[in-house]
């Protein structure tokens, strides 16, 4: 109680203090260091870990299991092998479908059915509104093993929803994770991660003055030319930071392993999972740093593009 | 205000009507089955309403023993990890935002670089290799540091956020009035933040309760694995689902996402944090 009093004194009589740090140096360090251990540990060390590991044939097992050479290129050199890189179950096959998927899921499935999301709903409350909200959070928020299972339900072709429904339809029952693979994660991980594009639109949207839709309505404009002419240009950094983050998250995601483990005949096989199948599954550490590496290049590059998208909004 | 609309308006109405439906509709439909399945004593994959609506399938799986570790476990795992992100984060997003270091916008940046670009399976391997070596393979402290380590870089930065919005008077004068800076740090700057470490708390158990990957290659062992591993249990050996008892287990470990869930819906609203000003 003393102490309440005595500051709230301090704080009506002015600031104290001003313009110097609240801690010395020494203190502010004693704060940083436990989560600078850690991030040391499991983010910078791995980082450089990797780049060093992909020079050499480390791997568990095998000859090479205890003394790894250093082998220059050769990993990156095997990796990108014109003769058969682009075969199925090799790297470049897997970076084709990987940008696929992103390009599928991300950028048209989840940032486009996020502000469809978000525009149909501009201002409005109810239960659908509610409703799709609500089932959007879950989908995203919920464990990767049971959206997994509901999906597979979901698709299975003799008693899945999707098959009982078309084929009440009369349109038949394909079995999707069989014939359609790529398609089945897809739309899947565009269901999955949807609610992120469509909390940030409706929240970009949110801060845009009625008035000036209210406007182009008297001019009779259409919901088109609304959206090109006065949404989209007040959107546009919001917009890139979404395409930005969601690209980097979906290229990353290993959830679809879950629902088709990569296949089948290696046709879901992202670079996420190749990833693990080489490093971990085959324990071949060498290899599969090469292909963390590449990873790790293809991440830089967005996260530089995001970091300068999202300094450039700052001056507003 | 009520205008009348134009059959072309009235047109255009009806067809966003549709899309919301629609789009209702596709966010409903992978998850109904879990309304009825865990329920019916003998499920398909298809959703249809229980003969009779019973608990069997509960009582099935409870009779699991090395299933139902992994729910502790994952309590036990996320718990901890929760404590460690968000209690370190505190601490780092305090020293740096307060502290006199050279170039702190600079250090989150590379942050979130690193944190953005060392991710997912690419980092897999050299955390196994690290985890192997340091000893904490197949134990609890491996999986617990290395989650709290990849959940440090984002709270520190949502935390950075929430600390900068704090007016520098208060601890300002409680320092002038001989207070210690651990004094200053427990007893305006934690109540302070409270929302905050919360949210990034949240953020942290959320993320590790659902995470599959890490488990997957840091334990081997069933008696310390999470729910998201031991769900396998209920897989034969051709991988083939015992459904009935997939279905109830999923639910039993959803059940304290959905629970944290409404817990942040009820108190703050889901929606964006970062902005939060005192």
């Amino acid at each position: 109680m003393l102490l309440a009093d005595l500051i709230r004194e301090v704080v009506m009589a002015g600031g104290v203090l001003k313009g110097q740090p609240i801690l010395s140096r020494r203190i502010s360090i004693a704060f940083i260091s436990p989560s600078a251990v850690l991030i040391m540990l499991f983010l910078i060390y791995p980082f450089f870990s990797i780049i060093s590991m992909s020079f050499t044939n480390y791997s568990l097992t095998g000859i090479h299991a205890n003394n790894p050479d250093f082998i220059g290129f050769k990993n990156y050199s095997d990796l990108f092998a014109p003769d058969k890189w682009m075969n199925r179950g090799e790297f470049g096959a897997s970076l084709l479908l990987s940008a696929q998927f992103v390009v599928g899921s991300a950028l048209i499935g989840q940032a486009g059915l996020g502000m469809l999301i978000a525009l149909i709903f501009r201002g409005k409350s109810g239960f659908l509104r509610q409703t799709v909200y609500l089932l959007a959070i879950l989908a995203w928020i919920m464990p990767d093993v049971v959206i997994a299972f509901a999906w597979f339900a979901f698709l299975d072709p003799f008693s899945g929803t999707l098959n009982n429904i078309l084929g009440a339809l009369g349109l038949g029952k394909p079995d999707w994770l069989l014939r359609y693979p790529l398609l089945s994660v897809v739309v899947f991980n565009t269901w999955r991660g949807t609610a992120f594009s469509m909390l940030l639109f409706t929240s970009a949207l949110g801060s845009i003055p009625p008035s000036y839709l209210e406007t182009a309505d008297v001019l009779g404009a259409s919901m088109w030319q609304k959206f090109r002419d006065i949404l989209f240009p007040l959107l546009r950094t919001t917009i890139a930071t979404d395409l930005i983050l969601i690209t980097m998250w979906t290229f990353n995601t290993f959830t679809p392993y879950l629902l088709t483990n990569g296949g089948p005949g290696y046709r879901t096989d992202l670079v996420a999972i190749y990833t693990y199948r080489i490093g971990l599954k085959n324990l071949e550490f060498g290899r599969g740093s090469a292909v963390a590496v590449v990873a790790m290049i293809i991440n830089l590059c967005l996260a530089s593009v995001y970091l300068v998208v999202s300094r450039r909004k700052r001056p507003q | 205000m009520n205008r009348r609309l134009t059959p072309k308006q009235r047109l255009s109405q009806g067809v966003i009507s549709i899309l919301a439906i629609a789009i209702g509709l596709f966010f409903v439909l992978p998850l109904l089955w879990y309304v009825f399945a865990p329920f019916n004593p003998t499920p398909s994959l298809g959703v249809e309403l229980p003969a009779t609506w019973s608990l069997a399938n509960f009582v099935k799986v409870m009779s699991n023993s090395v299933a139902m570790r992994g729910l502790p476990n994952s309590l036990l795992i996320s718990g901890s990890v929760m404590v460690l992100a968000a209690g370190f984060s505190t601490l780092a997003a305090y020293g740096l935002s307060r502290g006199n270091l050279p170039g702190r916008n600079m250090i989150t940046y590379v942050l979130i670089l690193f944190s953005s670009v060392v991710t997912g399976t690419a980092s897999m391997v050299p955390i196994f290799v690290l985890i192997y070596n340091l000893g904490m393979y197949d134990t609890y402290q491996g999986i617990i540091l290395t989650m709290a380590g990849g959940a440090l870089p984002t709270s520190i930065f949502i935390l950075s956020d929430f600390v900068d919005g704090i007016p520098r008077s208060y601890e300002e004068a409680a320092l002038v009035s001989g207070a210690r800076p651990y004094q200053v740090f427990r007893d305006i700057v934690v109540p302070t933040l409270r929302p905050g470490i919360l949210v990034t708390g949240i953020l942290a158990f959320v993320g590790a309760w659902g995470s599959f990957l890490l488990p997957l290659i840091l334990l081997r062992n069933p008696n310390y694995q999470p729910a998201s591993i031991t769900i396998y249990q209920f897989y034969g050996q051709e991988g083939n689902p015992n459904i009935p008892a997939v279905a109830a287990y999923a639910v039993l470990y959803t059940l304290p996402v959905l629970l944290l869930y409404l817990l942040i819906n009820w108190r703050y609203g889901f929606r964006f944090y970062g902005g939060i000003k005192q």
